[in-house]
C-alpha cells in the first residue's frame, strides 16, 4: 500500500519547463494527494465498523485521526517557514531544541514526582506542563536575541545547538541514574506515538493550531518575498527583523503542541517540506503551507497504518519516520553524487 | 535628495566609515569609488537602510530614516546587493514581479503588470520573461534583478557593484538604463563602482572614499584627476579626454 502510494506520487512527478504546465501540474498533484490523504483518513475512521459498534469505535478513532492531522500541519508548516526565515533547506526548529527539551522535561518530572504521580499520569497535566516550559523558555530565548539590534539569525540557531545537546546531556545523567522501572515511563514519552492520545487533549489542540496557520497565511505574501534574501526583502519593505519575530513566535507555539501532544517527531518535518519542495513548482507559501500540510497528513496517517496493520502496534511511527527518512536522504545523497 | 551627515560605523574600535557627509541629489547619477575596503559598500548599505549606522544622521526626502515606514520607505528607496542568492526557483517575470511588492503586497494589479512589462521592456529582457533565473548567464541575471529594482519604481536607487562579473556589453547596457533613469526619470542613482572609466562617463558626481574617509566628493571634474587618483589608489594614473570623456590610464606602473 504504502509504497504503491510513493510510486504513484513519484511518477506525477517531473520537471516541467513551461510555467503555466507546471502551476497546472502543481494543482492537479495537489488534488491527487488530497484524494489519497481523504482515503486514508477514510480508511482509518470506517475500517470494520457496524451499527453496532460505530459509536465506541468513532469516539476512538476521531480524536486520533484529528490528532495525526494536527501534529502534521503543525510539524510541515513550521518546518516550511523555519527553513525560509533560516534561508536554510536542511534545518528544522528542532535545531532550537525542542525535542530534547521535551525529553528532559519528562525525566525531570519523573525524577521529582516520580513515575505514578498525577503530573505523569494526568496528562491533561502533564501536557499544560510540557507546552508552557517549552514556550516559556523558547520565548525568554528570543527574548535575549531580539531585543536589541538585529543579529544574525545563525546566533540564534548556535544557541539553540548548544541548549539542544545540554538538555540532551541532562537526560542522559538522569536516565543513567533512575530505577528501570520508572525508566520505562520516560521511554514512552522518547518516541512519537498516536497510540495512547487523549481525545480531550486533541481538542484543546485544535483552537492553537487553527490560529497559528491563519496567522501564517496572513504572513504568506512577505514570506514569499524572503526568498530573494533578506537584503532583497528589506529593501521591498519587508521589516524582516519583525518577520523573523512573529514567525519565531507561530513555530514555537505549533512545535511545544506537537511535541507535547505526540511526541520528538521534528525530523519527519525536514522529509515533508523536501518532498513538497520536490513535487511541487510553486514558490508561494500560500500554496506549499497548504501542499506540504497535505502530503504530511497522507504520510503521518500511512505510517500509522503501517504501524497498525503490518506491525501489530508493535513498533512506533517514529521508528518508521525515521526508516524511511533516513533512507530518502541516503537516496538523496547518492543519486546527488551520481548525478 | 538623500542627504547623510557624520555618518560612522564602527566594528570593535575599527573605524569602517568615518564622519560620511554626502548629498545624493534627483535627476542625478552619483558614484562610489575608492580601493578595497574604503568603506564604499557599507557607506551605500547604510545610506540605503541595510544597515544600521553607529553615528550620524540620514535624511531621505527631508524626513530622517529612521521616522520612516519601512513599507512606505520601499515606495521611495530601492537597493540592489551585491551578491542575491535566491533559495527557490523563479522565472525572469516571478522575479520582477517582486519590485511590486511594496505596491500590491503580492497580489499584482492591471497596472503592476503594466509596470512590470514596462521594466522587462527597458532592461531589453521580455524576451527572457518565461525563463527561470538559474537558467540565465551572469549578465542577464544582473539585468532581471536591475529590472526588479526598476519596477519598484523608486525615486532612489542604490545599486552595491552592478557591473561585477559582467562582460562590456552588458555593463554598458545597464550603465546606460541608469543614466537614462537618472536624465529621463529624475531619480536618484547612488552605485558603487571598481571601474572608474565607467563611473566617469556615466556619472554627474562622484564620492572617492579611502579608509573609511571620503576624500573628495564632486562633479566628474573634480574627482576625476591625476592627482586625486593617485593620492587614492596609491598607484600613478594619467588621465586624458577623449572625445569628451574623462579617460584614466592606470594598466602601467
Amino acid at each position: 500500500m504504502r509504497s504503491l502510494l510513493s510510486k504513484t506520487i513519484l511518477n506525477l512527478w517531473s520537471r516541467h519547463s513551461s510555467k503555466q504546465n507546471a502551476m497546472k501540474s502543481d494543482t492537479t498533484k495537489l488534488i491527487v494527494l488530497v484524494v489519497f490523504t481523504v482515503a486514508i483518513c477514510v480508511l482509518f475512521l470506517g475500517k470494520g465498523l457496524t451499527p453496532d459498534n460505530y459509536q465506541f469505535f468513532l469516539s476512538r478513532r476521531i480524536p486520533k485521526v484529528l490528532a495525526i492531522t494536527l501534529a502534521a500541519i503543525a510539524i510541515a508548516s513550521s518546518s516550511l517557514v523555519f527553513q525560509t526565515i533560516t534561508a536554510n533547506r536542511i534545518l528544522t526548529p528542532s535545531i532550537l531544541g525542542f525535542d530534547s527539551l521535551y525529553v528532559m522535561i519528562q525525566v525531570l518530572l519523573v525524577v521529582s514526582f516520580g513515575g505514578f504521580s498525577i503530573v505523569i499520569i494526568n496528562s491533561q497535566l502533564n501536557f499544560l506542563i510540557a507546552t508552557s516550559i517549552m514556550v516559556v523558555s523558547a520565548m525568554t530565548l528570543f527574548h535575549f536575541y531580539f531585543s536589541g539590534r538585529p543579529r544574525n539569525i545563525f546566533t540564534l540557531l548556535l544557541v539553540g545547538v548548544v541548549l539542544s545537546s545540554l538538555f540532551s546531556s541532562v537526560t542522559g545523567f538522569f536516565t543513567m541514574v533512575i530505577n528501570p522501572d520508572e525508566f520505562s515511563f520516560i521511554q514512552g514519552s522518547m518516541f512519537a506515538s498516536f497510540n495512547n492520545i487523549n481525545s480531550e487533549l486533541v481538542y484543546w489542540c485544535l483552537i492553537p493550531i487553527s490560529l497559528c496557520s491563519a496567522y501564517l497565511f496572513k504572513l504568506s505574501n512577505k514570506l514569499d518575498v524572503m526568498w530573494l534574501g533578506t537584503e532583497n526583502a528589506k529593501s521591498l519593505g519587508v521589516n524582516t527583523h519583525k518577520l523573523t519575530m512573529q514567525i519565531m513566535f507561530v513555530i514555537t507555539i505549533m512545535v511545544s503542541i506537537s511535541t507535547a501532544l505526540i511526541g520528538p517527531i521534528l525530523f519527519f518535518g525536514l522529509i515533508v517540506v523536501a518532498l513538497t519542495r520536490q513535487l511541487f513548482s510553486s514558490f508561494k507559501h500560500r500554496f506549499l503551507i497548504v501542499a506540504s500540510a497535505i502530503l504530511s497528513v497522507l504520510m503521518l496517517a500511512g505510517g500509522q497504518w503501517v504501524v497498525e496493520n503490518f506491525f501489530d502496534f508493535n513498533t512506533t511511527i517514529s521508528v518508521i519516520i525515521n526508516f524511511v527518512g533516513g533512507s530518502y536522504f541516503l537516496y538523496l545523497l547518492m543519486k546527488n553524487k551520481f548525478d | 535628495m538623500i542627504k547623510t551627515s557624520g555618518l560612522s560605523k564602527k566594528y570593535n574600535d575599527k573605524y569602517v566609515v568615518k564622519n560620511a557627509d554626502t548629498f545624493f541629489p534627483l535627476g542625478k547619477v552619483t558614484s562610489i569609488i575608492g580601493p578595497n575596503g574604503a568603506g564604499k559598500s557599507t557607506l551605500l548599505s547604510m545610506a540605503s537602510r541595510l544597515t544600521d549606522s553607529d553615528a550620524g544622521q540620514i535624511i531621505i526626502g527631508d524626513i530622517p530614516l529612521d521616522q520612516w515606514d519601512s513599507s512606505e520607505l520601499a515606495k521611495r528607496l530601492s537597493v540592489l546587493s551585491q551578491s542575491n542568492n535566491i533559495n527557490m526557483r523563479f522565472t525572469v517575470r516571478e522575479l520582477v514581479t517582486f519590485g511590486r511588492f511594496p505596491y500590491s503586497q503580492g497580489r499584482q494589479t492591471e497596472e503592476d503588470n503594466r509596470i512590470i512589462d514596462n521594466a522587462l521592456r527597458q532592461l531589453d529582457i521580455s524576451h527572457l520573461q518565461e525563463r527561470y533565473i538559474d537558467e540565465l548567464s551572469g549578465g542577464q541575471k544582473q539585468m532581471a534583478f536591475i529590472a526588479m529594482v526598476v519596477a519598484q519604481d523608486t525615486d532612489y536607487i542604490f545599486l552595491d557593484e552592478p557591473l561585477n562579473n559582467l562582460d562590456i556589453k552588458h555593463s554598458v547596457d545597464i550603465m546606460a538604463t541608469l543614466k537614462k533613469l537618472a536624465d529621463e526619470h529624475n531619480k536618484a542613482i547612488v552605485i558603487v563602482i571598481h571601474d572608474i572609466n565607467f563611473a566617469s562617463c556615466y556619472s554627474d558626481n562622484i564620492v572617492a572614499m579611502k579608509q573609511g574617509e571620503i576624500t573628495k566628493n564632486g562633479s566628474v571634474d573634480d574627482v576625476i584627476d591625476e592627482q586625486v587618483l593617485s593620492e587614492i589608489y596609491e598607484i600613478p594614473f594619467k588621465v586624458q579626454e577623449i572625445d569628451g570623456n574623462k579617460i584614466s590610464l592606470y594598466y602601467r606602473r
